[in-house]
């Protein structure tokens, strides 16, 4: 009865092969001094990107009553922003992080996200580190760095900061039959990553200067060739995307806008209108010091050391047995 | 006709792409930690067979395509059109050369098979997986040459040849695996 619904999905010793790894993480901060914190799993504000959707709770002070719309934290970014902005130094933290309509062999509505914090540390520098990390957890992964601009111009033959919608319209299209009309740049950058790019990347590949139009909560430079770059880096182990890192924003004023960016976007894609977490403006304001971050996907990097191809394998009850 | 949004996506279900009737064969949710989600559908086009993959965005919806797998008995051939009946109903249909394809290999009259339905039309059949049909010609069995495990080919009683082990005789019942279109034993 190996598949009674009661049972886990994720066979045992795979569990413990988990909680080894959890371990190591927590030797591999605890020998950096950077400090375990937890924040909360539910806020009063959701999160502003347009393509990730907050789970809703109601919040009453007595049973039966309703007087708090909460949301699932989708990442503890926020308030881990507010607390370097108080002083608390480099931090990293385990969290449950909950995103709404997103399940499949890679997903699962709820998942185990690492996020950490260093103090002084740029995009590169915190790359290393999450190198080492890596190292610690898959001895032997070969580790290569490339800009995307580099991957694009390599395999494609096309410059992904310059290209027009058109052009990158119709690469995509020589590889996705994907008939559908869309006129963000972004939406062909990302599936010529997903469904033609990603699916090569043996070993562990470190992708970093991303267009700076999808910088997120990432600081913008200019490139070698003077091309405007988001300072930001993304980690994929055999073709999956593993982590996402910042040499992060720090400017209140730039901060402010980006939320209201993704405000208008949301209601131009007919997307609900949520509270902003206006607080981190006011914690940027306060003063973040320089610091870079990064969330990597635990259940994701077990899967991964494990050699397996589903979270099924890593988490105890997925979403359908949860 | 109804509409299913590519959220709804599951496998097996029947849609209508580019005015033809398809069957999911494989779902997958696609989505980067910063970005739009996708979903990439593995599809086969009923009426052709062909299997390709289409990515669709995520509030994107195609219309469900009336497609029903009904059991049927096989009646006869009639030297162009292949009869099937509803035992349920005794409704009959008559399906052509290109719905019934491969599976006029395996059709005996009075099996059950599974025909497929689109708006009520005949665009597919499915003999069962395993058939008893009957050798009308193969060589007399040889002797003693097992070395090479021996084997020979059969004539049977559907025009089909299949590979069957050296003591098989005319007029031997066998039993066959029709996915594969290989013998399994003798059935009597």
């Amino acid at each position: 009865m190996q598949d009674a619904p009661w049972r886990p999905n994720a066979p045992l010793p795979n569990l413990r092969a988990r909680a080894r790894i959890v371990a190591q993480i927590r030797r591999f901060f605890a020998e950096r001094n950077v400090l375990e914190v937890e924040t909360p799993v539910l806020s009063h504000c959701a999160v502003s990107d347009p393509f990730i959707d907050s789970l809703e709770v109601e919040f009453g002070f007595h049973p039966g009553r309703v007087d708090e719309r909460l949301y699932l934290q989708s990442s503890p970014e926020y308030a881990m922003k507010r607390l370097l902005a108080a002083g608390s130094g480099d931090i990293y933290q385990l969290a449950k992080v909950f995103r709404n309509g997103e399940a499949g062999r890679r997903h699962n509505p709820e998942f185990t996200l690492l996020e950490w914090y260093r103090l002084g540390f740029d995009d590169r520098q915190l790359m290393a580190e999450v190198e080492a990390l890596l190292r610690t957890v898959m001895p032997g992964v070969t580790v290569r760095y490339l800009s995307y601009a580099q991957l694009f111009e390599s395999e494609l033959g096309l410059d992904p900061h310059r290209a027009s919608l058109e052009q990158l319209r119709a690469a995509c299209r020589e590889w996705v039959d994907a008939p559908f009309a869309d006129d963000d740049r972004a939406t062909w950058l990302n599936l010529l990553m997903s469904h033609r790019l990603e699916p090569q990347l043996r070993g562990a590949v470190f992708v970093h200067s991303y267009p700076a139009s999808m910088a997120a909560l990432a600081r913008r430079r200019e490139d070698e060739q003077g091309r405007p770059v988001a300072a930001r880096f993304e980690l994929f182990v055999d073709g999956v995307e593993l982590a996402n890192g910042y040499h992060e924003l720090s400017d209140a004023a730039e901060q402010a806008r980006r939320l209201d960016a993704d405000q208008r976007q949301r209601a131009a894609l007919g997307l609900p209108q949520r509270p902003l977490e206006r607080r981190l403006v006011s914690a940027l304001r306060a003063g973040l010091p320089d610091c870079a971050g990064v969330a990597l996907g635990v259940d994701r990097l077990v899967m991964l050391a494990l050699g397996g191809e589903g979270l099924d394998q890593v988490i105890s009850f997925l979403h359908p047995r949860a | 006709m109804a509409n299913y949004s590519s959220n709804q996506f599951k496998n097996g279900m029947k849609v209508m792409i580019d005015g033809d009737p398809c069957s999911m064969v494989d779902v997958e949710f696609v989505k980067p930690g910063k970005g739009q989600a996708f979903t990439r559908v593995r599809l086969r086009n009923l009426l052709t067979g062909r299997i390709w993959e289409r990515t669709f965005k995520s509030n994107e919806s195609v219309e469900s395509a009336d497609v029903m797998d009904t059991e049927m008995e096989y009646l006869y051939n009639d030297g162009e059109m292949w009869h099937f009946m509803d035992p349920k109903t005794f409704e009959q249909v008559a399906a052509d050369k290109n719905a019934v394809g491969e599976a006029a290999k395996w059709l005996k009259e009075q099996d059950k098979v599974v025909v497929t339905l689109w708006n009520n039309n005949p665009i597919s059949v499915t003999p069962p997986n395993f058939v008893e049909l009957e050798v009308v010609e193969t060589d007399p069995g040889l002797k003693g040459d097992t070395a090479q495990g021996g084997s020979k080919p059969a004539t049977l009683s559907t025009g089909a040849v299949v590979r069957v082990p050296l003591f098989i005789e005319r007029g031997d019942l066998l039993r066959i695996d029709t996915r594969i279109g290989e013998y399994v034993s003798r059935a009597n």
